[in-house]
């Protein structure tokens, strides 16, 4: 179904705005999402910029191409894709969680096409974009091979696919063990599931297996002391993001 | 939403239109409200009134295009001298010598005219078509529970995403946001006026500690200095009320001969040094910049060069932020400011207040202390080569503009 606002009764946005509030709230439980995400979003709009030749000093950069946000939350990303002048669908498996990010949304004066539907069931109905983006979704998922494959269906050929997730290395596994929260805070509930964690060989040969060609990848390094995030060329040994082509 | 711009700054001084300049670089609009007349702001005469840019805010003035017209007006420090002195002793014989030739980045500062920097910084701001000046007006009320909204005494209404508070000391942008203020008086008056003088200062600066307060001797072009002297209050007011052949009969033992006969080249003024700290430099949709956000005791000029070091790093944490497409008026953007900047200015104000502390008294043993402690420095080179950075901008976290890169 399409959820927006205007879809929504009273009652629902009373209690979609005490949540989007806390999806918004820099401090509070999302804390770590926040911290990190002017450290995806540089590297997305980079990625997105260079693949379709868009001026970054434009006011909106990527007016005309449509983004797809798989796992959205709150639209942490989904939002400044769209101010930067994207066509955003965010879509995530919680009907909740889809309405507070369009509550919160209507309330940037942001349009934005948030549904409540699977990435598989999307990509059955033939819907393509010119970039998807799979941000700490794919360690929650069953299947990582058949989800890329989704990922290749959903994007345009010429278009990209961009995901980060978590590597299998002693230093996430430490990181975890520790109780790390940058790490903790992504591993599926109640399984603490280390072993799903993929790392970047293995996520390149499945994109490739899908179809896609990966193109670039980089690490994204937590500094504790300084509780910001950086772009790293050479440490991918926690949490990673990879950029992919499907060919034209 | 339609804004009258993304940023409405108010505060016309230094750091408003500084800042206003800065964020057209990354393409934001902003509209600085001023509360001064244009004309006043760019009278042409010479009151008196100049400014020690540090080389790294000589680095922003060239970044933000303004250097060109500034250079032929300014005098570089070349060397800076401090020492103890007592009235009519002359000063004591250990001292701190900085030398810039110590330095590979040149010289330490440059000494600007107030007239001046005003006037580039408005032709600047006429020149940028991101930028409305609004000068002779003030904000009566504002709101930034929402996107920005301020009302000006003619009953317009301005709005834009951000409200910055570029409006001294006693902020009012600070005070209707609720922004509570903590600081204490020095129980000292700053004295300032500019001294013409016989013989050359060959770009010296000079800095006596003196039991009442310091006195800085600042090298403008042409046989002319700036001097910040400072007295307690009620000394301050006394020579205040001097007519000015008795003032300079005042100075006069203070300054020493050392560059002939004095007179006077300009007014004089006198500001009662107090520090003013913001118990918050951000609020969603607002930010504080300058001494809205940290007025110092300007011992060692610090001042200026701190409120441009805030507009560096305030107008790159919202360029990177419009960049990512983030909302750069919410709160986790301007925390990023205030994380980047709170330390910095809160280790400057408590160190020139220590500093003042311990050099503004008379006691036997602290003066001999404080005289051992300058002559160790100054013979340590790596000391005092860190001392030298420090004071021309060039330590810690520095902001892009700072380094002398365009945003």
């Amino acid at each position: 179904m399409n959820t927006t606002a205007a879809s929504l009764d009273t009652a629902e946005v009373a209690k979609f705005d005490a949540m989007a509030a806390e999806w918004w709230d820099a401090h509070g439980k999302f804390a770590p999402l926040h911290a990190m995400n002017p450290c995806r979003l540089d590297y997305i709009t980079a990625q997105i910029a260079a693949e379709f030749g868009r001026d970054r000093s434009a006011d909106r950069p990527f007016d005309g191409l449509r983004v797809l946000d798989i796992g959205c939350g709150g639209g942490l990303v989904a939002e400044p894709m769209a101010r930067l002048g994207a066509d955003v669908t965010g879509i995530d498996a919680s009907e909740t969680t889809v309405g507070v990010a369009a509550t919160h949304a209507a309330g940037q004066g942001l349009n934005i096409d948030y549904r409540q539907i699977t990435a598989e069931d999307l990509a059955a109905s033939g819907a393509q974009f010119d970039g998807v983006l799979a941000l700490e979704i794919i360690e929650h998922v069953a299947q990582p091979q058949a989800f890329l494959t989704t990922c290749a269906a959903l994007t345009r050929p010429g278009g990209l696919t961009i995901l980060s997730t978590l590597n299998r290395t002693p230093k996430s596994f430490a990181a975890a063990i520790l109780g790390a929260e940058w790490v903790m805070r992504w591993l599926p509930k109640g399984t603490h599931d280390w072993s799903k964690f993929i790392t970047p060989e293995e996520m390149e040969a499945m994109m490739t297996t899908a179809a896609l060609d990966p193109v670039d990848r980089k690490g994204m390094v937590f500094a504790p002391l300084s509780g910001t995030w950086s772009l790293s060329d050479r440490d991918l040994g926690i949490n990673y993001i990879v950029t992919a082509v499907k060919p034209a | 939403m339609t804004h009258d711009a993304d940023v409405l700054i108010v505060g016309g001084g230094l750091n408003g239109p500084a800042l206003a300049l800065a964020l057209a670089q990354t393409g934001l609009s902003s509209t600085v409200i001023d509360a001064l007349p244009e004309d006043v702001r760019s009278g042409a005469g010479f009151d008196g009134r100049s400014y020690a840019l540090a080389l790294a805010s000589v680095r922003m003035m060239r970044a933000l295009g303004l250097w060109d017209d500034l250079a032929d007006h300014a005098q570089p420090i070349l060397e800076i001298k401090a020492s103890d002195g007592r009235a009519g002793e002359g000063a004591a014989p250990f001292f701190l010598h900085f030398d810039h030739t110590e330095l590979e980045e040149g010289p330490m500062g440059q000494m600007i005219e107030d007239r001046y920097l005003r006037r580039t910084l408005l032709d600047a701001m006429a020149a940028e078509p991101r930028i409305t000046h609004r000068p002779g007006t003030r904000v009566v009320a504002q709101d930034t529970t929402g996107p920005a909204t301020v009302t000006l005494e003619d009953c317009t209404t301005l709005t834009g995403r951000l409200l910055i508070g570029a409006d001294g000391r006693q902020s009012g942008t600070a005070a209707r946001a609720g922004i509570k203020r903590t600081g204490w008086d020095y129980g000292q008056t700053a004295l300032v006026c500019a001294i013409g003088h016989e013989l050359p200062h060959n770009g010296i600066a000079h800095q006596f500690f003196m039991p009442p307060g310091p006195l800085a001797i600042l090298p403008l072009p042409g046989n002319r200095c700036s001097i910040v002297w400072s007295e307690t209050h009620a000394r301050a007011a006394q020579i205040s009320a001097l007519d000015d052949a008795a003032y300079l009969d005042v100075l006069r033992p203070r300054f020493g001969d050392f560059l002939g006969e004095i007179s006077l080249t300009g007014a004089r003024y006198s500001y009662p040094l107090k520090l003013s700290l913001a118990q918050a430099f951000v609020a969603p949709n607002l930010a504080l910049v300058g001494d809205a956000a940290h007025g110092i005791h300007p011992i060692a000029g610090q001042g200026l060069n701190l409120g441009l070091r805030d507009v560096g790093a305030l107008a790159e944490v919202l360029g990177a932020a419009k960049r990512r497409g983030e909302d750069f008026a919410a709160l986790p953007v301007l925390e990023r400011y205030q994380r980047w900047r709170r330390f910095d200015t809160t280790a400057m104000a408590l160190g020139t207040d220590t500093v003042n502390r311990l050099f503004s008294n008379d006691n036997a043993l602290l003066r001999a202390a404080r005289d051992i402690g300058m002559g160790l420095v100054s013979a340590t080179p790596a000391l005092r080569r860190g001392f030298m950075r420090q004071a021309a901008g060039l330590t810690g976290d520095v902001p892009k503009l700072l380094r002398g890169e365009r945003l």
